[in-house]
């Protein structure tokens, strides 16, 4: 029943933040100053992911193929495939499940509980264009970019790792990964990310717009916004990779 | 005009009052009273159709507001200004912003236009040299002026305050309550407070009603209110006078 509860409200406030993509005017500035906290804000953190994820891929595979059967550049093939087609999108996913997801919940439900969104409503704005249409459109914009950057700076992190661990050198590394480079891994990636961006945002905005009671609901609305994200990522992972693989 | 008519709200099981009338003529100011968690926040709630009832009509200016439209909603909403319990400013802009920020949406007034008119309020509630201050260095009483600042900078028709004055010193209460006189009488707006301070519903209001046991315990005139025999009503004015 709860459940049921809330499937219907998550729907209806994409509905109503989806109709109203129309009103530009009104969510104009928000969306920009949302671009800029959910892409720009979380480049650092996203390259660092990336880097490290790359680096420890690239020194895990060649403590793995020790046969001296296998090209060098078998390293850089599959660490920069994997980053393409799975770790970069699901790092940066994670990552900004906790980073936007957390911000966004705890925005909108602060404003929430202090009757800002009922001030909003009271002068006559459609509330949810001016909040969450915003927050949503800079999510689905923004995660393929901040993917982007995670994939370079994983391939980047790989080739560093490989150099200071005298495992691969430089143009092995880039040989196999110009071989194994499908311009389909990438647009698969871009496709996850977007749905990520999508997921993470609306799941945090539907948490963060219906919060209740005070601090703590603010806080509950958070922890769910996050864990939530967190789930849904993994979930939508797998599916887009059983469908589209 | 506002005309509550058998208005009826519960959340789930828990009945909040039920079939509530009444009238609230032009230019009249109405004091909303009761113990906290009466639901008199949830009353004035339903005056601009940010809640909906169970059953009944609220009719502004002789429509039905949750009969309408969303977009036509709207539209009636910005006859309202709200002054909110916690003065709800927006705490991502400064003060001067959350004035303006109305008149940047609603009008199509140029930038020194909006500056003049933005000044003209703040001035109104003796603010006028706030600057752009955020909304965190401001005070409790600080809060609640530039809320109702902003709630009447695009000339509303009818004001609703939810407890102005709850949470102030006595001396910014009145200061408060001289506004919002003010306001009534100066800008003739049509205005309901809501309070559970029987010195600022004496000062400002010419109708109080009475929440009490989930219903509308008692409606009248403050003359009428002095007079009344209801036990209810009395002693719940003899505890407010001992509240401060
Ligand atoms: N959105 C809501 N959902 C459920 N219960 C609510 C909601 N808003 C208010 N209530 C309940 O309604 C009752 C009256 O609240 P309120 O109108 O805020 O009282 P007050 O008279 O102090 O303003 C309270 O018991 C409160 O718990
Ligand atoms: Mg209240």
């Amino acid at each position: 029943m709860q459940l049921f509860l809330e499937i219907g409200n998550y729907s209806r406030l994409l509905y109503e933040a989806i109709r109203s993509m129309t009103e530009f005017k009104t969510y104009r500035k928000n969306l920009f100053a949302e671009m800029v906290k959910t892409g720009y804000d979380s480049l650092g953190i996203v390259s660092l992911a990336g880097f490290f994820t790359g680096a420890v891929l690239t020194i895990q595979t060649s403590y793995q193929f020790t046969s001296a059967l296998i090209p060098k550049s078998t390293i850089g093939a599959i660490t920069s495939q994997s980053m393409i087609i799975e770790l970069a999108a699901v790092i940066s996913g994670l990552v900004l499940a906790g980073r936007v997801g957390a911000r966004i919940a705890t925005e909108l439900g602060t404003m929430r509980v202090s009757e800002q969104i009922d001030a909003l409503e009271s002068m006559g704005f459609n509330s949810v264009t001016f909040l969450v249409m915003p927050r949503l459109l800079a999510g689905i914009v923004m995660f393929p970019i901040v993917y982007m950057a995670a994939v370079v700076f994983g391939i980047f992190g790989g080739i560093m790792a490989g150099i200071m661990t005298n495992s691969v050198t430089v143009f092995e590394f880039m040989e196999g990964a110009r071989l194994f480079f499908f311009p389909w891994d990438v647009a698969f990636g871009m496709i996850k990310s977007f749905v990520f961006g999508f997921v993470i945002t609306s799941i945090s905005c539907y948490k963060g717009y219906y919060a209740a009671g005070g601090a703590e609901g603010v806080g509950n609305a958070t922890t769910q916004a996050t864990v939530l994200s967190c789930i849904y990522v993994l979930v939508s992972s797998f599916l887009l990779a059983a469908i589209l693989l | 005009m506002i005309e509550v008519i058998n208005l009826t709200k519960s959340f789930g099981k828990n009945l909040i009052w039920e079939n509530v009338n009444l009238t609230i003529h032009e230019g009249e100011t109405l004091a909303v009273i009761g113990k906290s968690g009466s639901g008199k926040s949830v009353l004035i709630k339903h005056l601009n159709a940010l809640m909906y009832p169970d059953s009944g009509k609220v009719l502004i200016d002789g429509k039905n507001i949750f009969e309408l439209s969303y977009v036509d909603l709207r539209l009636v909403r910005q006859k309202f200004g709200v002054l909110f319990q916690g003065a709800a400013l927006f705490d991502s802009i400064s003060a001067h912003e959350n004035v303006a920020f109305p008149l940047r949406y609603f009008t199509k007034m140029t930038e020194s236009e909006i500056n003049t008119r933005v000044l003209e309020c703040l001035d109104m509630v003796n603010l006028a040299d706030i600057g752009d201050k955020s909304t965190a260095d401001l005070s409790g009483g600080m809060r609640k002026r530039v809320g109702l600042a902003r709630a009447i900078v695009l000339q509303p028709k009818y004001l609703l305050y939810d407890e102005p004055t709850s949470g102030l010193d006595p001396e910014t209460s009145n200061e408060i309550n001289e506004l919002i006189v003010h306001m009534t009488k100066n800008l003739s707006i049509t205005s309901v407070v809501i309070s559970h301070d029987m010195h600022s519903v004496l000062d400002v209001a010419e109708k109080a009603a009475f929440i009490d046991g989930q219903q509308l315990r008692w409606y009248g005139t403050i003359d009428e209110l002095k007079k009344s025999d209801d036990s209810r009503l009395i002693e719940f004015t003899r505890a407010s006078e001992y509240q401060i």
